[in-house]
């Protein structure tokens, strides 16, 4: 893999990259044919966010040329590169992105003015394709509107609210903080807004419905779509099938993957708040006999020749949400996620995890260990895969 | 901590006065070398020397000339006492230390001798504030015997460019790497840190290089700790001057400008990390 971008794509890179660090702890990067891919998906894997640079935008693109090559890293070390906007606006000319496959290093060359050159040799892992199945053309609902508009309105809300509900009928949005169940209603804040049709560049609703998601990717997509100054469209369908929010111009394509709280599982969490989080595994083979939903994320799973031996796919059977499901994740990352989860990860959080199916082996073998594996909360390290 | 362990002298019985209009002046080129407790003043004729010492590794002297003083008066030939320079800046900036422009603290110091205390007249808008610093029986700097014969390489570049390094610095790394060569890659800062390592090339005929000068590749390392409070005086000056000797010490030295447009002298002294001699 090698890369060129110069000027000012320098720093929509860089804004790509916080975009991201919003999402998860992990940048997983993969050059195709189609351009050079930033993905992170988040803890709980209820959001997943995908950036697609066109080689368009680079000077020069070139992808490997077996094709296989894809990595993860700490998203931290990668920002670390492009930690000052302002001096990179001001005196980054170049930057170069490749991988030395000699010395398993990716590095990041920023030329400077001055004849300045920063190298950075960040070390990383092999990893699986993470990619999320959805199809936004089929949403029944899409709003469009310039970046403003949504920066304008999400500022309305406290930096400490959680998720946000969206409800349309054919004329108006209505956007307004979502409750937590155990809330009283009666002394908790509200704010409600309400937006015409005629705000948005693009309004199209073909059912009226009413979704809960997460503010803070929201929030993220909004940094980088903002700067970039490309109107934000959104796409969702019912509640509990996923909200697509997406910028995109002639040379990139970026794609926000987050859960919607299903109504089936408010009506749960109004009757039973301390749902036992077993309740949750029968669905597990419920989706299993399932056909793929069109709409639902799936994490592909390929076995690569340099990874460790073991049960390498990073599969996770969706579990229709619960007050406590949202630790259904892989059990290789149980153990080292642990620790984080409980640090950013209020209790009790109600989606997460949920919409994201799988594209599991043929092999039985293979589905068994993922379902065994979901019964495990606490992972044995076996799975564990080597930390660098 | 009582005063009354050492006497009051009279007015004309100092041994050293000197006096600022603006004790930004002194306080600012205190500031780029406090990195601890103890500094050692030696006072003489040119002006005042302030040391600052860690782990017997890392010598800080700021120089301030006794024309940047409106008053420098010095009875005898030297004149040294060690103080706590961390309280020492607590009273230069005990008006604030505001910068805004017209308002200037004026400061009078003055020192009778060993035994006495500090003695800081500080005046704002008519308020006089008098302090009394205890004085410590004052060591002996450490001799880097750092001499210009000896330098190996040297490179003079403009501040700006080492500051936007050194606050990108990898500081999950324990040492800062420099290499200096009279070929490629010329002058060249390394970190190796968690995510990887980073290096940072200056070209020498970058703008940004006033002089270079090398005679020999050389690759050291030093402490990122040690080093770390060097960005101080970087962040004050407006040009760096970076040299090494044959033993791989390290030499820095900041040309700083005051409020008033004169300009200082900061200089740091740094060994090399003993681990690299041994690879």
């Amino acid at each position: 893999m090698d890369c060129v971008t110069t000027g000012g794509n320098v720093k929509v890179l860089a804004k790509a990259i916080h975009s991201l660090s919003k999402i998860g702890e992990e940048l997983y990067l993969e050059p195709v044919e189609d351009g050079l891919t930033l993905r992170a998906v988040n803890s709980s894997r209820s959001a997943f966010a995908c950036f697609l640079l066109s080689p368009l935008f680079f000077q020069r693109y070139q992808a490997p040329s077996d094709h296989a090559f894809r990595c993860k890293m700490p998203i931290k070390s990668m920002q670390a590169v492009f930690r000052s906007l302002s001096s990179l606006e001001r005196s980054v000319e170049k930057c170069r992105i490749e991988l030395n496959s000699e010395k398993n290093r990716l590095t990041v060359t920023l030329h400077c003015k001055h004849g300045l050159l920063k190298t950075h040799n960040l070390s990383f892992q092999d990893c699986e394709s993470l990619q999320a199945v959805f199809d936004k053309e089929n949403c029944a609902n899409v709003l469009r509107a310039q970046p403003r508009l949504w920066v304008d309105t999400v500022l309305h809300f406290p930096p400490s609210l959680e998720e946000v509900n969206v409800s349309v009928n054919g004329e108006r949005v209505w956007l307004r903080n979502h409750l937590e169940d155990d809330a009283d209603p009666s002394r908790a804040m509200m704010t409600e807004l309400c937006l015409s049709a005629e705000e948005f560049d693009h309004f199209a609703v073909r059912s009226e419905s009413n979704i809960t998601f997460c503010l803070k990717e929201l929030r993220g997509l909004l940094v980088f779509a903002e700067s970039s100054g490309l109107p934000v469209s959104m796409h969702f369908d019912e509640p509990g099938s996923p909200v697509v929010l997406s910028v995109s111009d002639s040379v990139l394509d970026a794609n926000f993957v987050l859960a919607t709280l299903s109504e089936d599982a408010h009506q749960r969490n109004h009757n039973n708040n301390k749902a036992d989080r077993r309740e949750a595994q029968p669905a597990a083979d419920d989706f299993m006999s399932d056909d793929m939903d069109s709409y639902l994320i799936a994490m592909e799973a390929s076995d690569l020749p340099g990874d460790l031996p073991g049960p390498s796919h990073e599969s996770v059977p969706p579990v229709p949400q619960s007050s406590t499901n949202h630790r259904a994740r892989l059990p290789s990352e149980e153990e080292e996620e642990e620790e984080e989860e409980q640090v950013n990860q209020p209790p009790n959080k109600k989606f997460c995890s949920l919409f994201f199916g799988s594209v599991l082996p043929a092999s039985s073998q293979l589905t068994n260990q993922t379902i065994q594996g979901q019964e495990v909360l606490a992972s044995d390290s076996d799975d564990e895969k080597q930390e660098e | 901590m009582p005063l009354s362990t050492q006497s009051q002298p009279e007015n004309d019985e100092y041994i050293l006065i000197a006096s600022l209009d603006n004790v930004r002046n002194l306080s600012n080129i205190l500031k780029a070398i406090s990195f601890k407790d103890h500094a050692i003043f030696n006072a003489t004729q040119n002006g005042l020397k302030v040391t600052v010492e860690d782990s017997k590794c890392l010598q800080a002297n700021a120089f301030i000339q006794a024309d940047i003083f409106q008053e420098f008066t010095l009875k005898e030939d030297v004149v040294g006492f060690q103080v706590n320079l961390t309280v020492l800046l607590d009273c230069l900036t005990i008006f604030g230390g505001s910068t805004v422009p017209g308002v200037m603290t004026a400061l009078k110091m003055c020192y009778n001798g060993y035994g006495y205390p500090l003695t800081l007249f500080l005046e704002e808008g008519g308020v006089v504030t008098v302090c009394k610093i205890n004085t410590q029986e004052p060591e002996e700097p450490l001799d880097f015997d750092f001499c210009s014969t000896n330098v190996t390489n040297k490179v003079i570049l403009q501040s700006d460019s080492l500051k936007e390094a050194f606050s990108e610095l990898d500081m999950t790394s324990e040492i800062l790497q420099l290499t200096m060569s009279p070929s490629h890659p010329y002058f060249r800062l390394s970190t190796f840190g968690n995510s990887g390592n980073a290096h940072y090339d200056y070209p020498k005929d970058s703008e940004m290089m006033e002089l270079f000068q090398c005679t020999k590749t050389q690759t050291n390392r030093y402490k990122m700790s040690l080093l770390k409070p060097s960005t101080k005086a970087l962040a004050l000056s407006c040009k760096v001057s970076v040299r090494t000797d044959s033993r791989g010490f390290l030499s820095l030295q900041y040309l700083v400008r005051n409020d008033d447009g004169q300009i200082c002298f900061v200089e740091y002294y740094c060994c090399p990390d003993e681990e690299a001699d041994e690879e």
